[in-house]
């Protein structure tokens, strides 16, 4: 198959999965296999681009004028290849999971689960290959619109009111801001294609390039920079898969992906670093990753801590990206990887344990690491890769930050990156030490429950391990993300 | 030899065919010879635009008589382009009427519908094709009058006060206009536009011809409800039978702007009023206004169609903005809305004229559950709602995107902003549909309905799709957008 035929392929195979599901909702058996097997191609077809971009190769896709001079395209480069990687690999084992977790749980609507979640992906790909701004832009606007009925899955008030703030602040933020900053880029730079070095040097003012990127960095509202970051609590009302898969993988990190692109091929981080007009950006980022930590250390309910850890997170890579060292930048692309994998076993947990034991705070879960061991044991491992302890993922992606924060004499990234490792030890280690040494409180009528379906096990088993994995054999994303600088 | 005689036959065929209407009667009969002339009139239209982007601006001589003693037809671009809209909304809402029709418009009545939907029809191509200001106002006349009688052909009896409101307010526009006309008239000896546009800068500076374009401007602004001269749409729109409100939506409106884009950019083309007499900085400003102030009034309405009768005066908004900036991608970008905006409303409006023909009413609490009692029509309006916010790939985030650039183009930042800021008022009013269609549930004793008719699906969906296909593949409608605009910016008709 030819590169531009694959890379069709990872577009459309979701959406024809899509199709398939939405017909065959009357046989769930039928309808789940589409499922797995649908995500099953999109990974091996995005993982058949890989050796041509490891060679260099940038293979293109046009597909057609949309607006006289502008053209929906798709480039396939390192940074799309990784975040295309991480959401079609994990789009399996989220199938998997999703499967145990909405039969185990009796959801309601589940073909249309299944269908938006399907849409989503392809949105996600979508993302991840485009060519310029404007493709990007579409994609980034329809991930928004088909994880809306995801938010909403349950019908209630509370999910109405959670998918209210979701869609408000993510349109409000694109359309108010983003969608501002691609139409000014255009008419600034005469082109939004993304390209290596950037697009903008030389053609406008210090204060309108410093205009640009706060209106970029605050319109990409999926990064969940600070003030902008309410809609990812929000959206936990939504079935725990919806929030592992989405809203710590494909939302979040299209978020923080779409940041590192503008940094990298829009502005280009050699003009910007010149220019020192993204000195705040590095202020901003700071203070999301050490107060979302500290709201998080008083969130009672798991996911709402599980979703502020992942603000924070989110944080480390627009401050990896904000450093502007060729190491950092590294780190920012390893960092959408490995937080994929640590953060997706702690949402897998915190579903297990919900399904399992119809449990949903913290000061729940003494004991339970006992009746769920591998449950537990994997949120263990995803909270240590969450601190950034060996030997998980996390500390790879943190080692590249640092030094690149050491080469570029940023003490004050080096202190954030300390303390919010501490602060995370602090919200996440509690659980693991309740979980496993304290004693259950005994309450009549409590019912005596084991681990959860076997299809989750499998499913936080998998990514448990993969964080481990990727400790050891960090090659295939560091030799990528080496590409970008 | 046919083809010389295109843009007469274009108003000729819907006029002789409305006394027809009237003799046959059966409604099915004149159904069916209305829908025929409404598709040959789009295939005239499309084939017009054709010639006109292939071969130039068209002149017809009316009787062979040379301007500026007899009437000329002309059509330029934007003409053509205005011709096209009208016609396509024209065949695609007959072909959805017949059903709606039937259950809107008492039995005996619906020949004089059909007969004053031929003579609106007339009308309006009439306005859009001429070249002679004192027919253009004759043209005006018939439209407006037809459209009168259709609103109050209303089932609720509030059809009658509104039909009779916008009577007076149409009709004082119209005066308007007429005064305007006789104005130039004293001063110039001619009314056929090219004539105008000729004669009109040497004498720029009297007093008597910028009373006139004062005149002429107010006038048509009454009749294309720009803000506050808007007050006789919404209850216009809300208590007309559906099928009038989707093809007014889609069309009256439009062919006034059309009419305002003649008066400015031809007929004062050469004087540049826009900027030497301030009239920019009102049209801007009140533009301005009604973006917010329309659609803060949608988000409270009620009534699903008085809501997205009050985002069509947002709407409106938009396109004179549009034309506002006097700059080629600003006024392509109010022309092309025209287009863009024609499609949605006329979907949204005929996917509500569905929902009141299955389900009674059109309140927001008639809309609980129908995502899934409903879902056809509902997806359809849901897509059309896309399209009023403005998300990628709907038509509506094509006209936004250069209207943002037209702004930016002249450095006017906060005009920018405000536009996505009143886009996002869109997105408030659309949700409160779709939260009612999707998060609520029908009402225990509703009774079962069952999907609109096959014909008002198709057509509805006709649009629907038509408002995505025109947001992904833009460069037809854009490049016609660009280079009408290019032509009116450099001098009008020729």
């Amino acid at each position: 198959m030819s590169m531009e035929t694959t890379i069709q392929a990872a577009l459309v195979t979701p959406l024809i999965g899509a199709v398939l599901i939405a017909f065959s909702g009357r046989w769930p058996n039928l309808r789940e296999t589409i499922t797995l097997v649908t995500a099953a191609i999109l990974f091996m077809l995005v993982a058949s681009l890989y050796p041509e971009v490891m060679a260099g190769g940038r293979p293109s896709l046009v597909i057609g004028e949309m607006l006289p001079g502008l053209r929906i395209v798709f480039t396939v480069e390192p940074l799309g290849l990784i975040f295309a990687c991480i959401a079609s690999f994990l789009w399996i084992i989220n199938s998997l999971y999703s499967i145990g977790y909405m039969r185990a749980n009796n959801e309601k609507n589940q073909t249309r689960f299944y269908v938006c979640f399907a849409i989503a992906l392809a949105s996600a790909m979508g993302i991840a290959f485009a060519g310029n701004m404007m493709t990007l832009f579409i994609f980034y606007e329809a991930l928004t619109l088909c994880t809306y009925p995801l938010v909403t899955h349950a019908g209630t008030d509370k999910a109405k009111k959670g998918g209210r703030i979701y869609l408000g602040i993510l349109l409000t933020t694109s359309i108010g801001l983003l969608f501002l900053a691609i139409v000014w880029t255009w008419l600034i730079a005469g082109t939004l294609d993304f390209t290596p070095g950037g697009i903008l040097e030389g053609k406008a003012s210090n204060l309108v390039i410093g205009i640009l990127l706060a209106l970029y960095m605050f319109g990409i509202g999926k990064a969940a920079l600070m003030p902008f970051h309410r809609w990812l609590p929000a959206a936990m009302v939504a079935p725990t898969p919806v929030s592992a898969l989405l809203h710590a993988v494909a939302v979040v990190k299209a978020g923080v992906f779409t940041v590192v692109k503008v940094v990298v091929y829009i502005f280009g981080f050699d003009f910007l670093s010149g220019l020192g007009s993204a000195d705040w950006l590095l202020y901003i980022s700071g203070f999301t990753i050490l107060a979302a930590s500290i709201v998080a250390l008083r969130q009672d309910n798991l996911k709402r801590r599980l979703a502020y850890s992942t603000i924070s997170q989110l944080s480390y890579v627009v401050l990896a990206t904000a450093i502007l060292a060729p190491l950092s930048i590294v780190g920012a692309a390893l960092h959408i990887a490995v937080h994929a994998f640590g953060k997706i076993t702690l949402f897998f947990a915190a579903g297990s344990i919900y399904t399992a034991a119809h449990k949903t705070e913290v000061s729940q879960l003494d004991g339970i690491g006992r009746r769920m061991p591998w449950t537990m044991g994997a949120f263990a491992i995803g909270a240590l890769s969450m601190i950034g302890v060996p030997p998980t993922a996390g500390f790879i992606s943190k080692w590249y930050i640092l030094n690149g924060a050491f080469d570029s004499g940023q003490m004050l990234a080096v202190a954030v990156i300390v303390i919010s490792a501490l602060l995370n030890a602090g919200y996440f280690l509690p659980i693991v030490y309740a979980a496993f040494f304290k004693k259950e409180n005994e309450k009549p009528g409590q019912d005596n429950h084991g681990e959860a379906p076997l299809s989750i096990v499998i499913a936080l088993t998998v990514t448990a391990a993969m964080t481990i994995l990727l400790f050891f054999f960090p090659g295939v994303f560091i030799d990528l993300a080496r590409q970008l600088v | 030899m046919i083809a010389t005689q295109l843009p007469i036959l274009q108003v000729i065929l819907p006029l002789i065919m409305a006394p027809i209407a009237l003799i046959v009667r059966s409604p099915r009969t004149v159904w069916m010879l209305t829908l025929l002339v409404t598709w040959i009139t789009f295939c005239i239209s499309l084939t017009l635009l054709m010639q006109v982007l292939e071969g130039g601006t068209i002149v017809y001589r009316i009787g062979g008589w040379a301007a500026p003693w007899g009437i000329e037809y002309v059509l330029d671009k934007v003409g053509a382009f205005v011709l096209v809209i009208v016609s396509a909304i024209g065949s695609i809402v007959m072909t959805y009427a017949r059903r709606s029709v039937e259950a809107e418009i008492q039995e005996d009545r619906i020949y004089l519908f059909y007969t004053m939907f031929l003579l609106c029809l007339t009308g309006l191509l009439g306005i859009v094709i001429t070249g002679d200001v004192f027919n253009l106002f004759v043209f005006l006349e018939i439209s407006s009058l037809s459209s009168y009688v259709m609103i109050s052909l209303g089932k609720d009896r509030r059809a009658l006060t509104a039909a009779y409101r916008y009577l007076i307010m149409g009709t004082l526009g119209a005066t308007f206009y007429i005064i305007g006309v006789g104005m130039m008239y004293m001063m110039t000896g001619t009314l056929n536009m090219a004539d105008l546009a000729v004669l009109i800068p040497s004498i720029a500076d009297s007093r008597t011809i910028q009373t006139a374009m004062a005149f002429l401007t107010v006038g048509v602004c009454l009749k294309l409800a720009l803000f506050p001269l808007h007050l006789w749409l919404p209850n216009a729109y809300t208590y007309a039978p559906s099928v009038v409100t989707a093809f007014l939506a889609a069309t009256a409106t439009k062919v006034a702007v059309y009419v305002l884009i003649r008066i400015v950019f031809t007929l004062f083309g050469d004087v540049n009023i826009l900027e030497g007499l301030g009239v920019q900085n009102i049209l801007m400003a009140l533009a301005i206004v009604a973006m917010f102030a329309a659609s803060i009034m949608a988000i409270y309405q009620d009534n699903m169609k008085r809501l997205f009768a009050y985002s069509s005066v947002a709407q409106i908004g938009y396109i004179i903005l549009g034309l506002s900036f006097a700059s080629q991608v600003g006024v392509a970008a109010g022309i092309v809305h025209l287009f863009n905006h024609a499609i949605i409303k006329c979907a949204i409006f005929m996917g509500l004229g569905c929902i009141a023909l299955r389900v009674g009413g059109v309140s927001i609490k008639n809309m609980y559950g129908l995502g899934y009692r409903m879902p056809w029509t509902m997806a359809a309006i849901v897509i059309g709602g896309l399209g009023l916010i403005g998300i990628p790939m709907t038509v509506g985030f094509v006209s936004k995107w250069y209207l943002v650039r037209a702004a930016f183009e002249q450095d006017m930042w906060i005009i920018a902003a405000l536009i996505v800021l009143s886009s996002l008022l869109a997105i408030v009013y659309v949700w409160r549909l779709v939260e009612a269609a999707y998060l609520k549930s029908a009402p225990q004793d509703a009774a079962p309905i069952s999907e609109a008719p096959l014909s008002m699906l198709l057509s509805l969906w006709i649009l629907a799709l038509a408002s995505i296909y025109f947001g992904v593949d833009a460069t037809t409608t854009m490049n016609i957008a660009l280079d009408s605009a290019d032509t009116l910016l450099n001098g009008g008709l020729q």
